[in-house]
């Protein structure tokens, strides 16, 4: 009888295992065909076209990043083009990979410089965004992110050429405290974190800030271990504080856990947490508890009538749901075009005076972009839960 | 004062949620010195089983104390259906061979179960209710512990106390001590040993199920990945307290619960594992064996 059930073992991992390469390989082929493809055909062109660059991860570990931008640019470019083009011209799209590293990324920029590109959408990662920024600074060429979320990008004032449709990773801590400290109007808060890479940075920022306002006082900062059995010491720690409200980082498993035992021990402190809490999992998990719950997350798009029409012209054109930062990247892809029919030309000034200025409908939403490059109307909301439900809280 | 109470309550609830887990585990390494690393993963299932028998009893419209009972029944007999398997499947081919072994079998095993439940169930956090009932009695108290907490006090004391008597004073305990020193001799003078292996992984399964409907109960939540963790720190209490005995699991369990739990409240929660960790060092230094744990050298 247990030989049997050895082999019977044996023969399930052995199928397992078969299952796993079956399933593994043709995806890696079908990314790389993917990944090449789009620099084989190029657009038909009409005399001298727009060049639009799109640099980031097209393959290696990262690539399902970078692929769904490249899929939104080339749908975008489809469309204008059909249209009789921007400002005229037809547009061309430049593919390049940079396998989301810094040390690529260099190259990556130069090649799209040398191939005469006007504009380019990305690159993709903090890193390798940084690292081409100043190759296209000194082309004068304007670069705009669908994904690139390091706060310094814009806000140190090195690259005016750069933009970018995604808020930045301070955006949310700044949303949660401007909405503690201006609409609830607390004084004593409690700052947790996971310690993780996502937690603790947004945890950081929110301390940062809420240090630099003279109204708010940090009665206690500290990291929790995800995953511990439960959390009680710490509960009791934010109730000996004496804090109004803890603001937390991290993701929703612990927040449950944190939220169900502050109101077990009967404390009505309010919880304030980032979009790795604004998930239904929380809502199921924590049931009752859950109630009044404040977490900021993404401005809803789902009823964007452009981001549907976005999803379904992905749906059509590649079979599938769309990837990471597809909406942000045909965002982007909108406003350069946008700007430069605005502006009627590739010049630099004229662009950036036109990405501030001008108004584009995008699936994001109604967008400009401010002098920095960050884009108005992208970002986060808050959102509390009300009867079992994420509302969105008017601020 | 109040402060220091509900830190210490705390902690004993954390260290006798340690203790239900660490008892099965001690259990198993006294008589066969293999460490069950598959004994989380037990309390996992036990805690699933558990779940979907209340989903099911809840829908019936039963009572919630007989939902708790027959929960608790039935992922007990589930999950040490489970340990049977398991130390026939893993274990038992690889008695004869070196312990490292029987180890890394007991570690893919573990990995095993956890993405069997992951492909089976579901990768997400399931809501646990809470089925113990608020007592009477405790309303005054309600803030500082919970009705649930004193239930997995008495359990874990019940437990204690069942375990430790079972071996000291009954037939099968005395074959189990005897196992545990000496197989082959056992085997000589008819102690059947396959039985009396089968069935210590059978209690010690079971008593996992028990700990893990309860501690679900009282934290809320379950997923696929539950056990692991508690696993892993219900088997360091084990060592703290000297692996192999019954009090000295619960005693370095309450131990490791208390230390997390002053710790975090009174310095940092930054560093709670850290200095958990460094606790389990220095004791293992100056008491190798645990805390109470039998020194005896290996025969050669």
């Amino acid at each position: 009888m247990q030989k049997y059930f050895g082999k019977f073992f044996v023969w399930v991992a052995a199928l397992a295992l078969a299952g796993v390469f079956l399933y593994g390989c043709p995806q890696q082929e079908e990314e790389k065909a993917e990944a090449t493809a789009p620099a084989a055909t190029p657009a038909p062109a009409a005399a001298g076209p727009i060049k639009l660059g799109v640099a980031g991860a097209h393959s290696g570990d990262l690539a399902s990043y970078g692929i769904p931008t490249v899929r939104a640019a080339q749908l975008v470019v489809k469309q204008r083009n059909a249209m009789n083009g921007v400002a005229g011209r037809q547009v061309e799209v430049l593919v390049e990979d940079d396998v989301c590293k810094p040390e690529v990324a260099t190259n990556t920029a130069t090649k799209l410089v040398t191939d005469e590109a006007d504009v380019v959408v990305g690159h993709i990662c903090s890193g390798a965004t940084k690292a081409a920024l100043g190759i296209y600074k000194e082309s004068g060429i304007i670069a705009m992110s669908p994904s690139a979320t390091n706060p310094a990008l814009t806000q140190s004032g090195d690259y005016p050429n750069f933009y970018r449709t995604i808020a930045s990773d301070d955006a949310q801590a700044r949303l949660q405290v401007d909405f503690a400290l201006d609409k609830l109007g607390l004084t004593k808060l409690a700052v947790l974190h996971d310690k993780g890479d996502y937690g603790k940075g947004l945890a950081e920022f929110a301390k940062g800030f809420l240090e630099a306002d003279e109204r708010a006082e940090v009665v206690l900062y500290e990291g929790i271990t995800p995953g511990a059995v439960d959390y009680s010491a710490v509960v009791q720690k934010v109730k000996r504080s004496g804090a109004e409200a803890v603001i937390f980082g991290g993701y929703h498993p612990e927040a449950s856990k944190i939220v169900t035992q502050m109101r077990k021990k009967g404390m009505d402190t309010i919880f304030i947490s980032d979009d790795g809490v604004k998930d239904v999992t929380f809502i199921k998990v924590a049931g009752e508890f859950a109630e009044g719950v404040y977490a900021t997350g993404p401005v809803d798009t789902s009823k964007n009538p452009m981001a549907i029409e976005a999803i379904e012209a992905h749906k059509q054109e590649f079979g599938e749901d769309p990837g990471a930062f597809y909406l942000n990247a045909f965002a982007a892809t909108l406003a350069l075009l946008n700007a430069i029919e605005k502006s009627g030309s590739t010049d630099f000034d004229a662009i950036t005076q036109a990405l501030r200025s001008e108004w584009v409908a995008t699936p994001l939403g109604i967008i400009k972009f401010d002098e920095r490059g960050d884009a108005i109307g992208v970002g986060f909301a808050v959102y509390q839960v009300q009867g079992g439900n994420f509302a969105s809280i008017e601020l | 004062m109040d402060y220091f109470l509900e830190l210490f309550l705390g902690g004993l609830t954390r260290g006798s949620i340690y203790a239900l887990i660490a008892l099965g585990y001690t259990m198993v390494y006294g008589i066969i010195e293999l460490i069950n690393f598959a004994h989380g993963e037990i309390y996992m299932i036990g805690a699933f089983t558990g779940l979907i028998v209340i989903s099911v009893l809840t829908l019936l419209g039963w009572n919630t104390v007989a939902i708790i009972v027959i929960a608790s029944l039935v992922a007990m007999i589930y999950s040490a259906a489970y340990g049977f398997t398991i130390e026939k499947i893993a274990y038992k081919p690889l008695r004869g061979s070196q312990r490292l072994s029987a180890l890394i079998s007991a570690i893919g095993m573990s990995l095993f179960l956890q993405n069997y439940v992951l492909l089976a169930q579901t990768s997400n956090f399931l809501p646990f209710p809470n089925l113990v009932p608020d007592f009477k009695f405790m309303q005054p108290f309600e803030n500082i512990v919970r009705s649930t907490e004193i239930v997995i006090y008495v359990i874990t004391a019940l437990v204690m106390v069942f375990l430790t008597f079972l071996i000291k004073f009954t037939r099968m305990g005395k074959a189990m001590r005897a196992v545990a020193q000496d197989r082959d001799m056992a085997m000589l003078v008819g102690v059947d040993v396959n039985r009396v292996i089968s069935f210590t992984f059978i209690i010690g399964s079971s008593i996992a199920a028990l700990g893990g409907v309860l501690v679900s109960s009282h934290i809320g939540q379950v997923n696929y990945y539950v056990g692991f963790i508690a696993g892993i720190k219900a088997f360091v209490a084990a060592v703290l307290g000297g692996i192999g005995s019954m009090p000295g699991a619960v005693l370095g369990s309450l131990v490791l619960g208390w230390t997390e739990s002053f710790f975090t409240g009174y310095i940092s929660s930054d560093y709670e594992d850290v200095f958990a960790f460094i606790f389990l060092v220095l004791i293992l230094i100056f008491r190798p064996a645990g805390i109470l744990g039998r020194s005896d050298t290996d025969k050669v």
